[in-house]
């Protein structure tokens, strides 16, 4: 429970932040909310030479619209995102997701960039990311690179992030007219990891088929995953209740969870199946003005 | 005894405020000028043969000021107690570190790196190298008790430590004669008690007196061992327990840590601290409960119980910790539950395994004893088409048969088990609550009503291998101005004694509450006691209290008699002030009888000065608390979540002292119990590494992970002491595992699931469900 000894720098400006990662290379670590990483030093199973806390850095913390997305900023914390009246009546997708993350403690300090660097599979936001599409903007020593989520996450605690990159903002498409979302989780208690869970998004066109649908999934493969298949099902017909089953069947043939303390891999599969029902008839509600 | 306004009330804990503002005072919390700190370095496997220990990089790192393994600590400690002797007993003996080469559970203590501060003792404790041999181990408590399994103490010969019978009438007749015999077989998982604070322990010796801050909940007991194991004279020997942060039975016992320390300090010559990790907390510190219960339940067709058959057998771990084979011996004793079972037979057998020691954990053993009775009704129940409720009450031991002698050899001192079902039944609803389970069941949605009716035991002293018998002390000091400070034997952490023992003293005295200061957990401060455990602490320990409290209300009225020139019987008292009855001016105030009880120059011919008396309560026997547990959930089949819906306690505890801690205790209790049944359970790999090994894995419930309880009770005094209370620390515990258990199993009934493996998680009902349905 005592990290190994570790030096403590707090640059003031992500240029700054960026030239201390160049330096230090793979001994530093970035620290944002601290809430995955020192755990890990703690248990020793990470012991990073340098750890370079952004958290004295203005500016990162932003959570507003501008021409065509929600920005959200590397600090903006789980807190600000479950809190913030923008979020809750435009993007319920987000809003469901920052509720069942852990517990106030974890949320008042944890940030979506964080979670998404951190690539944890079992992260929350990585499954929301994928089904609202967003786009991850990496500063480094050259200029900003925008990433889609799609191509950010390569393995279990993996991305294409660079060494000498920070995530300084993540890029959430606004959502369209007659669009709805949910993100639903399954957890042993309240605060925990997910068994499962599921983010969904459809938007619908004026004959209520769909038009777009984002499905991601927590904690049942490698990574965070998004549904392809699902999604496929779904594109482009009226989402009945047949065709929420097909969706929700292919979801749960396309994950690939483990057999873990949590549960065996058939019932995580199950988990998915249901969840996606749930979640889709949600987001479809919700598209159609429901709550 | 009449409850008074002082002792019914409900007065808020007085040790809170500096609880909750941080100005506890905990062994972390303690620094001392020159302090030294300890890491210990534990075994990585769960059975090996130490080949040899290399400390030379250990020695030479930085801040390093000595490196112990077994051979150090042979030099210069003895062995611990090992308790309570049971017949036929076979334990082998432990010292603070493994001194025979062979380590049997994964944390196994090795060697001890002692540095000038925490972080270098503990990044040097992973340069001692240990070379093991890893030899076959034996995980599960059935296993070791084959033939051929490995055995963990070869002087021993077995892996059985014990085994022992409890029964009464002729089971072999009664079965044979019964219309229905339902069995079951029960695991009661392993728990970790998981306290808030881990262990901790600080030593310094100075001046000829070694003294010990130990996270304990028996200072006493561990004053007196540490006297053996350090070989020093106990009266030179101060041990406090300081602020305990929660001990639920982890801190019942004289563990090894303490013994090391103190060693170290003695050979140091330097204040020595260690505070036990998380991780350490989870393989080294005791677990709890790790019972496989057979249980067969015969009865006739109108539900009348002709007979129990049950063997338990009882995971110990690697060792036997200090009351060890007390606790599943409690489950034999216990089983027969509130029924009256005319034929019983219970087989206990305890059982090492290369697994990390178990131990009391709030309830020990009477938990498991419910569990399997009230699992065994409920089947019974169902195998008869009969309600829950009915079973019970046509097997309930009924009032006037007190005191109840049950064929396991317990003796019930008082009880009324129909009352407190009633007013459960009534609070709930029963009969509503059942129609909606009718018409939620035709919507697809499963709603569970679970019942606990529970008797348990409650008082118990020190069985041998304690200090002592089953008693504890008090002194209650009045001094020379009146003001009050009793000094008690038991060691509250968290109960509210502080509080509850104020009351009984203003309640005898009359003095408000606040001019009454509770002192305890210092045995240079307080007479011998025995500690604070088996709910024990106001039955026996208040006990206590009380007769001193009365004794010094007597000598108080003879030197107000003496002063006021009346005989005794003739004073009056309203606390405040004595008076002659029938001539309220002549009166003096109780500040005045106390300065002249010091002052001594008018007292009554013969009596001794002071106004302060010690008394040593020896309870007639033990008290049995009762009552019922009603749970309400509901089940979702498709993710297999278990939701609370409401929750109902009735609980008889005998007199309540103070509603809000009785309230305090039974919250707790039931949390715990709860857990037990749908949240926490330790796992181990094949190879004896804990799998739940961190609170991530380890699913400890919080506050929005409970519903909200509807607490109500009942009130059977107790007539083995003058408070007529019974314990009420285990209670909330006993209750809530069953009560869940079975709410959730009448819940999916209809799926034909008969029974769940504890901790039920959504998984297990899915498994269950899975199983059982040819839906999906
Ligand atoms: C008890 C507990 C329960 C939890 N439960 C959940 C849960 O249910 N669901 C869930 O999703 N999460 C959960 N978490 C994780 C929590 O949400 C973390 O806060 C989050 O995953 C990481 O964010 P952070 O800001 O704390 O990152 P940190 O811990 O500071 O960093 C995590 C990793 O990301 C890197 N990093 C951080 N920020 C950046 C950046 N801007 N650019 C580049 N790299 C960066 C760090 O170097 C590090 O490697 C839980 C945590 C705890 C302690």
């Amino acid at each position: 429970m005592i990290p190994d000894r570790f030096e403590y720098v707090a640059p003031s400006s992500v240029a700054e932040a960026v030239g201390l990662l160049q330096r230090y290379g793979a001994e530093a670590k970035v620290l944002a909310g601290g809430h995955s990483l020192i755990p890990l030093m703690k248990l020793r199973l990470a012991s990073p030479r340098y750890l370079v806390d952004i958290n004295r850095i203005r500016g990162l913390a932003q959570l507003q619209e501008d021409d065509g997305t929600l920005g959200v900023g590397a600090l903006t914390r789980h807190a600000d995102l479950e809190t913030s009246e923008l979020i809750r009546s435009r993007y319920p997708l987000l809003a469901d997701a920052a509720r069942v993350i852990a517990d106030p403690l974890v949320r008042n300090m944890g940030t979506l960039a964080g979670s998404l660097a951190h690539a944890d599979p079992a992260g929350d936001w990585g499954a929301a990311m994928l089904a609202v599409r967003a786009q991850v903007v990496a500063t480094g020593p050259r200029r900003d690179r925008t990433i889609p989520i799609d191509e950010f996450f390569v393995d279990t605690f993996t991305t294409t992030l660079g060494p000498d990159e920070i995530v300084s903002e993540i890029r959430v498409p606004k959502p369209s007219p007659r669009s709805g979302g949910a993100y639903l989780k399954v957890e042993r208690k309240v605060g925990d990891f997910a068994i499962a869970a599921v983010g969904t998004y459809v938007v619908l066109d004026e004959k209520g088929a769909c038009r777009q649908v984002g499905i991601g999934l927590c904690n049942v493969g490698a990574t965070s995953l998004r549904a392809k298949r699902a999604e496929e099902t779904l594109r482009g017909r009226v989402p009945d209740e047949k065709a929420i089953a097909d969706a929700a069947r292919a979801a749960s043939e396309e994950c690939d969870p483990a057999s873990d303390l949590r549960g065996p891999a058939e019932y995580k599969r199950d988990l998915v199946r249901v969840l996606i029902g749930r979640a889709l008839r949600r987001a479809v509600q919700r598209a159609k003005g429901g709550a | 005894m009449v409850i008074s306004h002082a002792l019914g009330a409900r007065i808020k804990r007085r040790e809170d405020p500096r609880l909750i503002t941080g100005r506890a005072i905990y062994v972390d919390d303690l620094n001392f000028a020159g302090m030294v700190h300890v890491a210990i370095v534990r075994s990585p496997h769960a059975h090996a043969t130490i080949r040899s220990i290399d400390t030379t990089a250990a020695r030479r790192a930085p801040g390093v000021v000595a490196v112990w393994t077994g051979e150090d600590v042979k030099a210069r400690c003895g062995p611990l107690p090992v308790g309570p002797r049971i017949k036929e007993m076979k334990a082998p003996k432990r010292f603070p570190l493994v001194i025979d080469g062979v380590v049997r559970h994964v944390g196994d203590p090795v060697a001890a790196v002692v540095a000038t501060t925490m972080d270098a003792a503990r990044d040097a404790s992973d340069l001692v190298e240990v070379d093991y041999e890893p030899l076959p181990s034996v995980q599960d408590p059935e296993a070791a008790l084959e033939p051929g399994a490995p055995i963990l103490h070869q002087d021993l010969g077995t892996n059985v430590c014990f085994r022992m019978t409890y029964g009464g009438g002729n089971v072999e007749e009664a079965f044979a004669g019964a219309d229905v015999v339902v069995k079951t077989r029960i695991v009661q998982q392993r728990l970790i008690p998981a306290a808030m604070e881990t262990r901790g322990v600080v030593a310094q010796y100075k001046g000829g007196e070694l003294t010990v801050w130990t996270s304990t909940q028996i200072p006493h007991v561990v004053k007196t061992t540490l006297a053996e194991t350090v070989r020093l004279p106990e009266h030179e020997i101060h041990v406090i327990a300081p602020e305990v942060g929660g001990g639920f039975g982890s801190k019942l016992d004289v563990y090894g840590e303490e013994g090391l320390v103190a060693a170290l300090a003695l050979a140091l010559g330097r204040p020595v601290k260690w505070i036990e990790s998380r991780r350490e907390n989870f393989i080294a510190t005791i677990h709890g409960r790790g019972q496989i219960d057979y249980v067969e339940l015969a009865a006739h067709h109108d539900g009348t119980v002709a007979g129990l058959r049950v063997r338990a057998i009882a995971d110990l771990g690697a060792y036997s910790q200090l009351l060890t084979p007390g606790v599943p011996t409690n489950t034999g004793l216990m089983c027969c539950g509130c029924y009256r079972i005319p034929n019983a037979h219970a087989e206990v057998i305890g059982v090492f395994t290369n697994r990390t020691p178990t131990d009391a954990y709030r309830g020990a053993g009477r938990p498991e004893a419910t569990f399997l009775i009230e699992r065994a009704m409920d089947l019974l129940a169902a195998e008869l088409k009969m309600d829950p409720v009915e079973v019970r009450r046509k097997n309930f031991i009924p009032p006037a048969a007190f005191p109840y002698k049950t064929p396991t050899g317990a003796v019930y001192d008082s009880g009324n088990y129909e009352r407190a079902l009633d007013k459960a039944l009534e609070r709930a609803d029963y009969r509503a609550l059942r129609d909606e389970q009718a018409k939620l069941r035709k919507q697809g949605r499963y709603l569970g009503i679970g019942i606990a009716t529970y008797v348990e035991i409650t008082g118990l002293g020190a069985v041998a291998g304690l200090s002592g018998g089953n008693w504890e002390s008090a002194t209650v000091r009045v001094e020379p101005t009146g003001k009050v400070t009793v000094l008690t034997g038991t060691s509250p952490h968290g109960q509210g004694e502080e509080t509850t023992f104020a009351q009984i003293v203003s309640d005898r005295l009359g003095v408000p509450v606040e001019d009454v200061v509770v002192l305890h957990g210092d045995t240079r401060a307080v007479p011998h006691g025995v500690g604070t455990f088996g709910s024990r602490t106001t039955p026996v320990g208040g006990s206590a209290v009380y007769v001193a409290a009365e004794k010094v209300k007597d000598k108080a009225v003879q030197i107000a008699a003496h002063l006021l020139e009346a005989a005794p019987a003739d004073i009056s008292t309203d606390g405040a002030r004595f008076t002659v009855r029938g001539s309220p001016e002549r009166s003096v105030e109780f500040k005045d009888v106390a300065r002249m009880a010091y002052k001594a120059y008018k007292l009554p011919a013969g009596m001794e000065p002071g106004l302060d008396v010690t008394h040593f309560f020896v309870p007639k026997e033990r008290v049995f608390p009762f009552g019922t547990h009603l749970c309400v959930v509901e089940v979702d089949p498709d993710t297999g979540e278990v939701t609370f819906r409401r929750y109902i306690a009735v609980d008889d505890c005998g007199n309540i002292l103070n509603p809000l801690l009785v309230a305090g205790q039974i919250h707790g209790g039931i949390v715990q119990g709860l857990a037990q049944a749908i949240y926490e359970g330790v796992t181990y790999d094949d190879e004896g590494q804990l799998l739940t090994g961190t609170f991530a894995e380890y699913v400890v419930p919080q506050a929005t992970d409970v519903p909200a309880f509807e607490l109500d009770h009942t009130v059977t005094p107790s007539p083995h002491n003058p408070l007529g209370a019974k314990g009420v620390g285990e209670a909330g515990t006993i209750g809530a595992t069953p009560a869940v258990v079975n709410a959730i199993l009448d819940a999916l009934a209809p799926f034909g699931v008969k029974d769940l493996q504890m901790p039920i998680t959504p998984r297990r009902v899915w498994e269950a469900l899975e199983g059982n349905s040819a839906s999906r």
